[in-house]
């Protein structure tokens, strides 16, 4: 991290010293806010948030900063997985909530949070479709149906794995047009009218508004996500963390994650 | 290149600090270690031991196929359409010229993903001029190979023109002229004078756009989507790798280093020497 002395180097060092500044460049100015003992929340909390938070999280953001003036949030969105591996490599961040309980123990398995996760909303999955349904899609196994165009979530990605179980629970076998690298990717291919459907979170296709429908399955509930949410071990701005984490697992949090398509815990 | 008259300056002094300023090398050590040091680091994390076994996979193997396959056609497509659009840019005039060229380095500077929205809404199932591919040929191009290729090409054949054109205006355009007035056609010109004397400014163009083709993710993954074996390219096999298998992405990524070294030290050995 940044070095605090400023060596003065040769007239040379003009490389290093161009280095020396973007290593200064990364978040910081929520560094100033430890050894505050009480609850005086200011200063900036990063947030990595699973892509699907991202509706709900921005509101809740929003909500956020205006309780706590003095405070800033800042997201990043992004698969979770991707977002784990950031927070085990060193990424600065005060809060991680993942979409899924075995992308949050990838960073709990490294001891890299603080106190033991908790899960504050769950997700579904749908099936998303052009507006209209026009190719009847019902259920998984019309997925399945001759020149249809899917698109799936890689099994890298939670979406994937829980899509990968309700197919397994279905007992139908489908060989999708693209393994997308997130959930947004395969929901942009139905929105693009190039694929005819692909399998989602609930909350994805309620955020797309009218460009996709929904279209509810049974096995859906064989492949429930939770959503687990933990403070980081090295957070930047421990307080803020909390109070985020706080809002969050609040009533007014679940309510306004309710309205984007969570369900309860 | 040179008309071989003038022998190039060969006994360059190479006795390392001697007349070298200070004020130029160290800035150029920290550059050359800001961009080795990566490479060694992921060399010095590399899962040494499970090598072996990472690389057994078919699914490597598939990827690493796919991607040469596709870079190389890339690389081919972007020579067929790029010369011809090099030598336009800078042999002709013609109003709006360098509004033009702009706009054919655009993809440069967009970044790939968008590229890959952009090829979607242009080439797409549903796209301004996909629609028609589709009704009138039954062509779709997103999710196969032949996607991948024109992703490829949309992000790599700037590089080629923009190395092409520089070569074309730093060539003499006497050579043209003078088989002009022999009576050779422009064409003809082109092909028996230009094509030649340019010849290393292509080859490095190609290079340039052969392997950034081969590194490119996001217009691919955009445009072609991921499936094994039709539009699973290695640095897409990487990227999902990397989400919850970080090993099995080093190991991808050594595969895809030592390719790629292996070619272009191989192309630059035997075919760009004068460059």
């Amino acid at each position: 991290m940044p070095r605090s002395a400023h060596r003065s180097h040769r007239a040379a060092g003009l490389g290093a010293i161009a280095l020396l500044t973007l290593s200064a460049c990364s978040p910081s100015g929520s560094g100033s806010s430890s050894g505050s003992g009480g609850e005086d929340v200011s200063g900036t909390v990063t947030v990595f948030a699973a892509a699907s938070l991202k509706e709900g999280f921005t509101e809740l953001g929003e909500r956020f900063e205006r309780k706590h003036p003095g405070a800033r949030v800042t997201f990043n969105f992004s698969g979770s997985d991707s977002l784990a591996a950031g927070i085990n490599n060193g990424a600065p961040a005060d809060v991680f909530a993942a979409a899924s309980a075995r992308t949050m123990r990838l960073v709990t398995d490294e001891g890299h949070t603080a106190g033991s996760p908790g899960t504050f909303v769950r997700n579904r999955l749908q099936i998303a479709t052009e507006p209209g349904n026009p190719h009847r899609i019902d259920s998984l196994r019309d997925l399945t149906a001759p020149g249809l165009k899917v698109v799936l979530c890689d099994r890298t990605v939670p979406c994937g794995a829980a899509a990968r179980t309700a197919l397994t629970a279905a007992g139908v076998g489908l060989t999708p047009a693209s393994y997308e690298q997130d959930v947004r990717s395969a929901l942009t291919k139905v929105e693009l009218k190039e694929a005819d459907a692909a399998v989602v979170y609930r909350t994805d296709v309620r955020a797309a508004g009218d460009k996709v429908e929904g279209v509810e399955f049974p096995e859906s509930a064989e492949a429930v996500n939770d959503y687990p949410i933990a403070r980081l071990e090295n957070a930047p701005n421990p307080s803020a963390a909390k109070a985020f984490v706080e809002l969050v697992r609040s009533e007014e949090g679940r309510k306004v994650l309710g309205e984007a398509g969570f369900l309860k815990p | 290149m040179t008309t071989g008259r003038e022998a190039p300056p060969k006994a360059r002094p190479r006795s390392p600090g001697r007349g070298v300023p200070l004020a130029l090398l160290v800035p150029a050590l920290v550059g050359l270690a800001f961009l080795l040091v990566p490479l060694l680091a992921l060399l010095l994390r590399a899962p040494w031991r499970s090598l072996p076994e990472q690389l057994a996979s078919p699914e490597v193997w598939q990827a690493l196929r796919l991607s040469l396959f596709c870079a190389t056609a890339a690389t081919a497509l972007s020579l067929v359409v790029g010369v011809p659009l090099a030598w336009l840019l800078a042999r002709t005039d013609f109003p709006g010229r360098g509004l033009v060229r702009a706009l054919v380095t655009l993809p440069l500077v967009l970044p790939p993903v968008v590229g890959g929205v952009a090829l979607l809404l242009a080439l797409g199932r549903n796209g301004v001029v996909g629609q028609w591919l589709d009704a009138w040929f039954g062509v779709t191009l997103p999710f196969t190979t032949a996607g991948v290729v024109l992703a490829e090409t949309f992000v790599a054949m700037p590089f080629l023109v923009i190395s092409v054109e520089g070569t074309l205006r730093a060539a003499d355009p006497r050579f043209e002229e003078a088989a002009a007035t022999l009576g050779a056609s422009r064409f003809t010109a082109f092909r028996r004078v230009t094509l030649p004397l340019i010849a290393p400014g292509i080859a490095a163009g190609a290079v340039l756009a052969w392997a950034r083709a081969l590194g490119e993710f996001g217009a691919t993954i955009t445009f072609a989507g991921n499936f094994p074996g039709r539009t699973q390219t290695m640095p897409l096999a990487v990227y999902l790798a990397l989400q919850n298998d970080p090993a099995a992405a080093i190991a991808l990524s050594l595969v895809l280093l030592a390719v790629s070294i292996a070619v272009l030290a191989g192309l630059r050995d035997h075919w760009m020497r004068t460059v």
